[in-house]
């Protein structure tokens, strides 16, 4: 349903402009659910940008469902069915929660977006009417960010980090919320994770490193590996390995 | 009789569709134009100079006054109007000026308002302004408020200028007695080449006394804002302004505070911020299927609610 040839990502930084992503290629099926993983600052939140319009890619191509869509628009590539829960959403001063989900999606009315808040884990009677501002707690608007991708009848969603910030309790009908919007609504789902929680939900693992795809995998293959790694420092994994550390550390 | 035009002026500055119940009076083109009282409120005409005295009984509660100026034509008013809020009463005093101009004269409209708030009042103040009009003649409104909270009053200010209106000078002094509390909501939109100066002085007289100023304004095009905030405590008491304004395309925004304390007990903070839209909020929206328009217009919307 998606793929991505090529496709390869430039942005100005401070100190001039940096290559995000290079030459990345994949595909996503219809109806599968998809985990991305992979290094902090390895591409993953550009890589959902690119998809979604709001980093123009430099190079490369984007292609849903066959047509090809690498120059249409952030609202244009919305209204086509894809959509970006952000890892840091925004925070709205004078906009309330209900009129949020209003936007998302014309078709919710109150006892829909009850059902919806229940799915992230919120109570309705508390929060349809409250400001999405400063006032919330950063759990709080992640979980309404999830919600306004919940609201809205997609082909595809990503999710980037939905678990950040989300308490254990809630992370279980989390879960469950992914796999029903899989199941009945058929969306192609992208999470991009670090949990194994997640990566539990997995037909297919995405890994992604220096900005692009190194490794496409089986949930098993990934799990198995990141329980013989007692520490996530290469440079460490090197060292009891014998290796130069020093030298050979990427960080 | 209200024309059409009239009706509209008066639902844009005070929600009306008709001539409402309780007290009420409308200055239309300079000139008195209906007036009803109750038992509890008074209004008087001046003698000396053009306005009006309310005066509101003590222990009146849960009525409202509504004293709506409209101008229709290329005139310059100017109104000197009184409050008298009794004791212990707790009221509602919708205000407001809206000027429909197709002349190709200045139609300007000066309110001089007085309020004396006394001990234990209430008093909620709504005042919106807006200008329409096909002509090429400049609207104005330049209002001056000054209010007297006495002990344990407790005023909350809604003032509004959303549109239309070229050219403002906005003056608004308070003096805040023992326990007083004051908190004013201030929203303000200017476009093409729009200027207004809003100063807001508050005394923090009495210990106790608290004040709370919310501002939010929008500058669009090349249009100008100037904001002089100034929270003066003289006793133990408690002031916080916060102001908020978007800027755009070539607009200019000043905000410029002044936070003085006369008493080592007096706690009193500004927090000002001048910006863009944030990137962020545009691309949410935008993500959820608006366009780059529609989205702008919704956080602005929104940010002046
Ligand atoms: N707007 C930007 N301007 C400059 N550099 C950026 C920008 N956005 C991302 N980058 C850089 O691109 C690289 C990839 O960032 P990205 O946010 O995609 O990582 P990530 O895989 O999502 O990491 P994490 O797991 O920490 O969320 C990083 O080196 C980051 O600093
Ligand atoms: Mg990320």
């Amino acid at each position: 349903m998606l793929e991505v040839k090529n496709l390869g990502l430039t942005l100005k930084g401070d100190e001039g402009e940096i290559q995000v992503l290079k030459d990345m290629n994949f595909k996503l099926e219809d109806k599968k659910i998809y985990v991305m993983t992979g290094p902090n600052g390895g591409g993953k939140s550009a890589l959902s940008k690119a998809i979604m319009g709001i980093y123009q890619s430099t190079s490369g191509q984007i292609l849903l469902n066959g047509e090809d869509i690498t120059n249409k628009t952030i609202y244009e590539r919305a209204r086509m069915g894809i959509g970006y829960a952000f890892q840091q959403p925004a925070r709205f001063k004078g906009i309330k929660v209900r009129e949020l989900l209003e936007i998302a999606s014309d078709k919710n009315k109150v006892p829909e977006m009850c059902d919806l808040l229940y799915d992230v884990g919120l109570c309705a009677q508390d929060y349809l009417e409250r400001e999405i501002n400063t006032s919330f707690s950063g759990g709080e608007v992640k979980r309404i960010e999830i919600a306004t991708i919940l609201a809205r009848d997609l082909k595809l969603a990503i999710f980037d980090e939905p678990e950040a910030g989300i308490d254990l309790w809630s992370m279980q009908r989390l879960t469950e919320t992914f796999v029903k919007m899989n199941e009945k609504y058929n969306t192609t789902i992208l999470i991009i994770s670090h949990q194994e929680r997640i990566l539990n939900l997995a037909d297919e693992v995405i890994m992604v490193a220096d900005g692009t795809v190194s490794e496409i995998t089986t949930r098993e293959k990934v799990l198995g590996e990141i329980r013989q790694i007692d520490s996530d420092c290469r440079c460490r994994q090197s060292c009891n390995k014998g290796g130069k550390a020093i030298a050979d550390c990427d960080r | 009789m209200l024309t059409a035009i009239d009706k509209k002026l008066l639902f844009e500055i005070a929600d009306l569709n008709e001539i409402p119940q309780g007290a009420f009076n409308l200055r239309k083109n300079g000139e008195g134009s209906g007036r009803h009282t109750t038992s509890n409120i008074d209004i008087i005409t001046k003698k000396d100079k053009p306005g009006i005295d309310v005066i509101i009984k003590a222990g009146t509660k849960g009525e409202s006054v509504y004293i709506p100026v409209i101008v229709s034509e290329g005139i310059e008013d100017i109104v000197y109007n009184t409050f008298e809020i009794g004791e212990n009463s707790d009221v509602l005093i919708v205000a407001g000026c809206g000027i429909h101009n197709s002349s190709d004269k200045k139609a300007q409209h000066d309110g001089i308002h007085e309020f004396f708030v006394r001990k234990g009042a209430k008093m909620k103040y709504i005042e919106k302004h807006y200008g329409e009009g096909e002509g090429s003649g400049e609207r104005v409104l330049n209002p001056k408020t000054i209010i007297e909270v006495e002990e344990n009053g407790v005023v909350e200010l809604e003032m509004a200028q959303i549109r239309g209106i070229d050219n403002t000078i906005r003056d608004t002094e308070v003096n805040l007695h023992k326990n007083a509390q004051l908190i004013v909501v201030e929203r303000l939109l200017t476009y093409l080449d729009q200027t207004a100066e809003s100063n807001t002085t508050v005394n923090l007289l009495g210990e106790d006394a608290s004040a709370q100023i919310i501002s939010r304004t929008v500058a669009q095009n090349e249009s100008k804002q100037v904001f002089h905030f100034r929270l003066l405590g003289h006793a133990k008491c408690r002031g916080h302004i916060q102001c908020d304004s978007i800027i755009m395309d070539k607009a200019q925004v000043s905000s410029i505070p002044e936070i003085s304390a006369f008493n080592s007990d007096a706690q009193l903070i500004h927090e000002a911020a001048i910006g863009k839209i944030e990137s962020e909020q545009l691309t949410k929206l935008m993500s959820l299927g608006m366009t780059e328009t529609e989205a702008e217009e919704t956080i602005l919307k929104g940010f002046l609610k």
